[in-house]
């Protein structure tokens, strides 16, 4: 038998995992969203976009926002474990900031549903250190509770493959602009994140997808309008057994990420070529 | 002797300090939930602390025994499969020229490049088709397919990492091609073969939203009888479940370096 017939006999079975459990349903999603009581039409797009227009938009505004928070923060620590001169403080942070890393989103929105509500612990530590008054105690189950959620989580993700990124960069030029003075904030926007910008950009990209796909956290810090439009998909099938208008919004929240995977995959295809 | 301070650790200290209070703050009240038998407004701290809760949540009676023996067994099942599937596609993908490996590649990423909720959607829509819905197979099945792009990515990753010249040594010394592979090959990828069966039981365990279209209600695992619990307004035996989904996450974040070596690490998606 030729190798490369081995190779396929051997890739095959989970190719059609692959192909059958994902990429089937997916398409049946996108002709699902044009399916009207069994004829094509856009009935389902005009419904979605009548109710859920507004959350739509909350939906791409939170991710949009917790990208970019995550992506300041992951450079904030990721820098400061790279350019760091104090050895403890360094070994400290690289302690602390992985921990939510592999804590399940359900996990998270159950915690944080406790730690931001009105009376949570963190109101009650604020009031009791005399930094709040009682009566301004407010809760945080909202927008921000979602965006707080999907950042403690995905901070130390996307952390952790820019400071490995961040260490294998040529220190010489590091060293260099450090001996002409250059201050360490300098140093890392200008020759160290350029550098790793495309480290960044993927682990951006799947946190991005992720959000997109995180029914539970919605769910329990936010179900009620204006919530995320994977809470709002859940709720056309589970209250209505609607699953043309959950295709829509399917279909929506495809047309956002494929925006962000484009990118993604043509990024993995070009260093796979290298 | 002259004490000198670092005036440095007094900012440090501070951000280190809030760090510190965001990533354990959180952590903490979970624990203080998971312990607490009475806990109202305005009390800063729970008024009474003990273990009636857990006694309930373990109890025969309770069905959160029952949920954790689900998850474990879906799990375990999900880890099998998928590195049954992952262990001859990675060995395939490192050590032989396919054709198209390019493309290959890139199919096993589509799960990742996607969101996954509406194919959830449509995959518990065929699944009822095939009487798959609520049975222990049907989330197994949506497990694997989760966990399957992982499983490839790391056994790739470790079968690419190991030098091809240990093979040919044995290949020289009479052994056939499959004994080369379980005697040597597969030894030395046992390590990242490891990491990754770990990584996908974990995956399994915490799913949520492939279990909550399949599954529901027939299969209740521990992240849905969390979700009902906390729904329900059951603080205390969400947060004892949340817990029980805890210790491992962290866990294995302290030793995943340990099986994953760096050589195998930066080796993953190439």
């Amino acid at each position: 038998m030729p190798i490369q017939l081995i190779g396929f006999l051997l890739v095959a079975p989970a190719l059609a995992v692959v192909l059958l459990l994902f990429i089937v349903p997916l398409v049946s999603s996108v002709t699902g969203a044009f399916d009207v009581g069994g004829a094509f039409g856009f009935g389902n797009f005009t419904k979605a976009l009548d109710l859920y227009s507004g959350d739509i938009l909350f939906t791409l505004v939170i991710v949009l926002l917790s990208s970019a928070l995550i992506g300041l923060f992951s450079v904030m620590i990721g820098g400061y474990l790279t350019l760091g001169t104090n050895a403890r403080a360094v070994a400290i942070l690289r302690w602390i900031y992985r921990w939510p890393l592999f804590i399940p989103f359900i996990v998270v929105g159950q915690i944080l549903r406790t730690f931001l509500a009105k009376n949570g612990l963190m109101n009650n530590i604020f009031i009791e250190l005399g930094l709040m008054t009682p009566a301004a105690a407010m809760s945080f189950l909202d927008w921000r509770g979602i965006v707080v959620a999907f950042v403690w989580k995905q901070t130390p993700f996307v952390t952790l493959l820019l400071a490995g990124a961040m260490a294998s960069i040529d220190q010489s030029t590091i060293e260099a602009a450090r001996n002409l003075g250059a201050k360490r904030v300098r140093i890392l926007i200008e020759i160290v994140l350029p550098q790793v910008r495309q480290t960044l950009l993927v682990g951006l990209i799947l946190s991005f997808v992720t959000m997109m796909s995180v029914l539970s956290v919605p769910l329990m810090i936010n179900a009620q309008s204006p919530t995320m439009i994977t809470a709002n998909m859940a709720f056309r099938i589970n209250a209505h057994g609607d699953y043309g208008v959950a295709n829509a919004l399917g279909l929506i929240s495809l047309l956002m990420t494929s925006v962000a995977a484009i990118v993604y995959l043509r990024q993995t295809m070009r260093e796979h070529s290298q | 002797m002259s004490f000198q301070i670092d005036w440095k650790w007094i900012p440090r200290g501070i951000a280190l300090g809030l760090l510190a209070f965001i990533i354990f703050g959180p952590l903490t009240n979970l624990i203080l939930w998971a312990v607490a038998e009475r806990w109202y407004f305005p009390h800063v701290l729970p008024l009474k602390y003990g273990f009636s809760f857990w006694a309930n949540v373990f109890s025969p009676r309770g069905n959160a025994m029952a949920s954790l023996g689900t998850s474990v067994l879906i799990a375990g099942l999900t880890v099998i499969v998928s590195l049954g599937l992952a262990i001859p596609a990675g060995y395939a993908l490192a050590r032989l020229r396919l054709p198209f490996r390019g493309l290959i590649l890139l199919a096993l990423l589509i799960p990742q490049a996607f969101p996954n909720l509406p194919v959830y959607v449509n995959i518990a829509r065929i699944f009822y088709q095939y009487s798959l819905n609520g049975t222990i197979l049907g989330v197994v099945l949506v497990h694997v397919t989760h966990g399957l792009v992982y499983a490839v990515w790391i056994a790739t990753a470790a079968f690419s990492a190991i030098d091809r010249e240990l093979e040919e040594a044995a290949r020289s010394m009479g052994a056939s091609a499959l004994r080369g592979f379980w005697d040597v090959t597969l030894p030395i990828a046992a390590p990242g073969l490891l990491a990754s069966a770990i990584f996908v039981f974990l995956e399994s365990l915490d799913e949520f939203t492939g279990t909550y279209f399949v599954g529901a209600p027939d299969v209740t695992t521990l992240p849905l009888l969390l979700y009902t619990a906390g729904s329900g307004g059951n603080y205390q035996i969400a947060s004892i479940t949340a817990l029980i989904l805890l210790v491992p996450s962290i866990a294995f974040m302290f030793v995943v370096e340990r099986f994953l070596r760096s050589d195998v690490l930066s080796k993953v998606g190439h």
